[in-house]
């Protein structure tokens, strides 16, 4: 037993000798790349963890290629940066959202290249970083298989296409959906150059941004993205965005009159 | 206590080894009429701590020999169920229907001489397209229970509507929407209807392969069919034969409304997935989970259909 306590402290000793080095504190959910990504997206900012930082999935990664995120950080006041990350994914980041006029929610779909942490890092005007998630387990090859569009074919007969609509919310928000048609090649595909939508933004009808983000090829082809702007029933929306290759997407779309369903509906379980 | 080096380092590559063989697939054969046995399957998700049982099998007695309904996940699996099998009515295995591409239903047929087994020519194109990702899929699940599974495809092409077993004659039907073929079988000495996937109870429906309007169809035709006792896929046998294929129904017709209502009203993947299943649905095991999957696979094909064209020069 002695041996074995001298091999804990020992052990335990590395640990807070590697630790005392970065300013991220332990990571609860004990990622091999916390570390690494800690010190390269807060740098010196101050980080803790936050469960008010929701970070929604479902249960199962029924498709690697796509899986549904959701960060909710709405109970948190004076939000100005979401940023989503994926641990162990080959590109790390999916999005980089600044919600201006705006909630702090964003929600997505990703490409899991295997099992591996989903974050939510949220900034404060402070500079404090905030962050929230949990291990995902997936199977591999997210990232390194070609898109479906590609298989097919017919990914350039869509490109640009954007579907979408906008819904007034009880807190005078609008929620604003958008899909977009595009292969998002990650570059991890034989013979495909990296090529996906870098660019979001969401104007009011006076011009100004309400929401921007930065966007990279973990997400997963075809973007859905869902945000809450401000601007309630009736407001004329503009959306501009842009790819890697320098095309422009332009989209034009007014909040309609009716409210969105509730995300919970009584009688079920 | 004092634990020596070598205890410790045993430990250590102990933990750090492949995981443990499986255990051996538990078989247990109930009656449900003259000659036809059931096998269980769990009603659980495909986990490593059910080996991937979770499909219902049938074993069927005929004067020819043992026909089988279905044959597992695996090979280990197969083999177990052709044992029990043939001591049940002492005659070889002779037919093995594959009722859909599905790998808790098939992927098990590796254990037979192809020439003795039979699916819809749908079905083994589609095996031939899909079925190494299935594979993949499952050895990534299961590990060591599918150990030697190599996926093989069916020997014979179903294109009759009845095949006879030596005076004892069973009904092919062609169908589909739970995948693109989908064979149900009818007993006409017993009355009973094997189902295949085409029919769950108190087990919630999977849509990896669906398309909701083809499986209405079928569940018409199944229904129109004068039959006894149901057999589903998935979830404990029906004496009625109406309940089973009534709940699947009440299931698909709900979840297309539900995930049509959610894109329309601008719900996000995420939240559709935690709408609330309705208590109706509360008898049915794996709800929460059979939601999810099917928003991921019904989810961005409604998106297409019901989110209008915004984008502008």
């Amino acid at each position: 037993m002695q041996r074995q306590a001298s091999l804990w402290v020992a052990l335990a000793l590395v640990l807070v000798a590697a630790d005392a080095r970065a300013t991220a504190p332990v990571d609860p959910l004990g990622s091999p790349m916390w570390a690494a990504h800690a010190r390269t997206l807060f740098g010196d900012d101050p980080v803790r963890f936050d469960p008010r930082v929701q970070v929604d999935f479902p249960m199962i990664a029924e498709n690697q290629r796509a899986f549904p995120v959701a960060i909710d950080a709405r109970a948190i006041a004076g939000v100005t940066r979401m940023v989503l990350l994926v641990d162990l994914n080959p590109i790390p980041i999916a999005i980089d959202y600044r919600p201006l006029h705006a909630a702090a929610y964003v929600a997505t779909r990703i490409k899991l290249d295997q099992r591996t942490p989903v974050r939510g890092a949220v900034q404060l005007a402070s500079g404090q970083w905030l962050v929230s998630g949990g291990w995902v387990d997936a199977a591999g090859g997210g990232c390194s298989a070609p898109p479906v569009s590609r298989v097919r074919g017919d990914w350039a007969d869509h490109l640009g296409e954007i579907r979408g609509e906008a819904w007034p919310m009880a807190d005078g928000r609008s929620r604003v959906r958008l899909n977009f048609r595009h292969p998002m090649d990650t570059g991890f595909v034989a013979n495909i150059a990296t090529y996906h939508l870098e660019a979001l933004r969401v104007k009011g009808a006076d011009g100004r941004t309400l929401g921007e983000m930065e966007i990279w090829a973990a997400v997963a082809e075809d973007p859905a993205i869902t945000l809450m702007v401000d601007g309630g029933a009736g407001e004329a929306l503009r959306v501009e965005a842009r790819d890697t290759n320098g095309r422009d997407y332009r989209a034009a779309l007014s909040v309609a009159r009716q409210s969105p369903v509730p995300a919970s509906m009584p009688g079920g379980r | 206590m004092i634990l020596s080096r070598r205890s410790l380092l045993g430990g250590v590559v102990a933990l750090a080894s492949v995981p443990a063989r499986a255990a051996n697939y538990a078989i247990t054969p109930e009656p449900i009429g003259e000659g036809v046995w059931l096998v269980r399957g769990a009603d659980e998700p495909i986990e490593a701590s059910n080996g991937g049982a979770i499909a219902n099998i049938a074993i069927i007695a005929t004067p020819a020999g043992t026909v089988l309904w279905d044959c597992g996940p695996s090979v280990r699996y197969a083999r177990a169920l052709r044992l029990v099998a043939e001591q049940l009515t002492g005659k070889p295995v002779v037919r093995v229907y594959v009722s859909h591409l599905h790998p808790d239903h098939g992927l098990g047929l590796a254990a037979f001489d192809p020439a003795i087994v039979a699916a819809l020519p749908g079905m083994i194109d589609a095996l031939r397209a899909q079925g190494q990702g299935y594979a993949d899929g499952m050895y990534r699940l299961l590990g060591d229970w599918m150990r030697g599974t190599d996926l093989l495809l069916p020997g014979r092409a179903i294109t009759a509507s009845q095949e006879d077993f030596g005076g004892r004659t069973l009904r092919l039907l062609a169908l589909s929407g739970h995948s693109a073929a989908d064979l149900a079988l009818f007993d006409p000495q017993t009355g009973l209807l094997l189902g295949g996937d085409l029919i769950f109870h108190d087990r919630a429906p999977s849509t990896p392969t669906a398309d909701l309007a083809l499986w209405r169809a079928s569940l018409d035709q199944l229904t129109a069919l004068p039959h006894r006792g149901v057999l589903p896929g998935h979830g404990p046998f029906d004496p009625g034969g109406t309940t089973a294929i009534d709940q699947t129904r009440d299931w698909i017709d709900w979840l297309e409304a539900t995930l049509t209502q959610a894109v329309r009203g601008g719900l996000d993947m995420v939240e559709a997935g935690e709408l609330p299943i309705p208590d109706r649905f509360a008898t049915m095991a794996a709800g929460r989970y059979e939601v999810q999957r099917s928003v991921s696979h019904l989810y961005p094909g409604l998106e297409a259909t019901l989110l209008p064209r915004v984008d502008v020069p």
